[in-house]
């Protein structure tokens, strides 16, 4: 499971997903709090790479298709963007 | 733009796995297609989102890749010689007296008896950066892809992101360009390692500059840009005169022109039969990710079991007086005869 899996199976508004989680869209963007930015960790080539087709990417910017939920994940904070496409 | 006008059996609108399925069903029962798709290339979704990606879900392959489900289904339809139309999106719809007639955005025009729309998601179209205004300056100042370079000689060129496309419009666009900036926020490139080099090549020589920054701001009047506001990678803005901005964020879906050819549409999807796969309209079929019926499954496997049933229907209006006998491909002559195996 992912979070953008997790998002998107409760119809959580404002992650498009549009390829589905094949980090091949970059509509699933997120901004990862402070709190989270050590624990979900850093984005890979392939994400980074995608991450060029999402707008205002910041720092904390990832890929939400691309955070697999853990335990340690348990009350993790994202933040959608003002728009996905 | 071209006067004459193509007479053929079949349309398919849309070449992903499901239309170029279409064509091997559609064959199989002596009609002939023409596909068209607004990608330069076959596979739809499967080529532009999937093409490394695997898929484990088609009967009988137990992994396959985007790309490699396009190839093999080319090869599997080879024999029917469907002609394709790429780069163009069919815009219009028309009735005549028993045939449709579609017209694509670069002046092609069909004539057919079937119109199968196999769109899927809708057609590729490129992402708007969500800039305010931005719609105003589109086509005036703001394109996605313009089709003459001529047209923006002598122009201050602002070419925004790293791919392949923002990288080959940089090179095609320097030599005509008065000026070429090139915008990214990072400095690395996920474009073809060629198209980098001779692009930090024309960065070095000063024929064209490379900053590093996300556009926030557009700043014009009456759809003529005059700068943009950059918010460069340590925060700070700057303002960036462009007269032209070609922004380059990858393709979206969109269901586009689909919509305005009075058929019956829920939420964004052609409702239809599960016995012919026909929309509203007899004639015009939907197949794959675009249609909707009780119980639908947006999977390839589906849209083929909807092709299949799509050419049986499809037969009774392209050939009226003559019967369709069921036949199996592995011991019917007639058919091994047209895949060109007997």
């Amino acid at each position: 499971m992912t979070v953008m899996e997790a998002a998107v199976k409760h119809s959580i508004p404002g992650i498009a997903a549009e390829c589905g989680g094949a980090c091949a869209c970059a509509t699933c963007h997120v901004y990862v709090d402070e709190a989270w930015r050590e624990a979900t960790g850093n984005p890979e080539q392939m994400e980074e790479d995608m991450l060029d087709f999402a707008f205002d990417v910041r720092s904390e910017s990832r890929l939400s298709c691309q955070i697999k939920v853990t335990d340690a994940l348990d009350g993790l904070v994202v933040r959608i963007p003002e728009k996905q496409t | 733009m071209s006067e004459d006008v193509i007479r053929t059996d079949a349309v398919i609108v849309g070449a992903g796995p499901i239309g170029l399925f279409a064509v091997f069903e559609l064959g199989l029962v002596d009609i002939k297609a023409h596909v068209i798709d607004i990608l330069d290339r076959p596979g739809g979704q499967c080529a532009e989102l999937y093409p490394e990606k695997p898929i484990y879900d088609i009967p009988g392959l137990t992994v396959v890749t985007g790309q490699e489900l396009t190839d093999k289904l080319m090869d599997q339809i080879k024999p029917f010689g469907a002609e394709f139309h790429f780069n163009q999106r069919v815009e219009t719809l028309e009735r005549l007296d028993g045939r449709f007639r579609v017209t694509t955005d670069l002046g092609i025009t069909l004539e057919c008896k079937v119109l199968v729309i196999a769109a899927g998601g809708g057609s590729f179209t490129p992402k708007r950066p969500p800039l305010p205004g931005i719609e105003t300056y589109e086509g005036k100042s703001v394109f996605y892809s313009v089709r003459k370079v001529e047209q923006l000689r002598g122009r201050d060129v602002l070419i925004v992101g790293g791919g392949d496309s923002a990288l080959d419009w940089t090179l095609n666009l320097q030599p005509v360009a008065k000026s070429l900036t090139l915008l990214h926020r990072r400095a690395e490139f996920r474009a073809a390692p060629a198209s980098v080099q001779k692009m930090l090549a024309l960065v070095e020589s000063g024929d064209i500059t490379f900053k590093l920054g996300q556009v926030t701001e557009l700043h014009g009047e009456r759809g003529e840009l005059c700068s943009v506001t950059v918010k460069g990678p340590d925060g700070a803005t700057f303002e960036q005169p462009a007269e032209i901005m070609m922004p380059f964020f990858g393709l979206t879906m969109k269901l586009g022109p689909v919509a305005d050819w009075g058929l019956n549409l829920h939420e964004n999807l052609i409702p239809v039969d599960t016995e012919k796969f026909e929309t509203s309209e007899k004639g015009v079929f939907a197949i794959g990710d675009i249609n909707t019926y009780p119980g639908k499954l947006k999977l390839i496997l589906s849209g083929f079991h909807e092709a299949a049933l799509m050419a049986q229907q499809a037969h009774k209006y392209v050939y009226p007086d003559k019967k369709l006998i069921f036949q199996y491909t592995t011991s019917s002559s007639s058919l091994q005869k047209k895949l060109g195996v007997k």
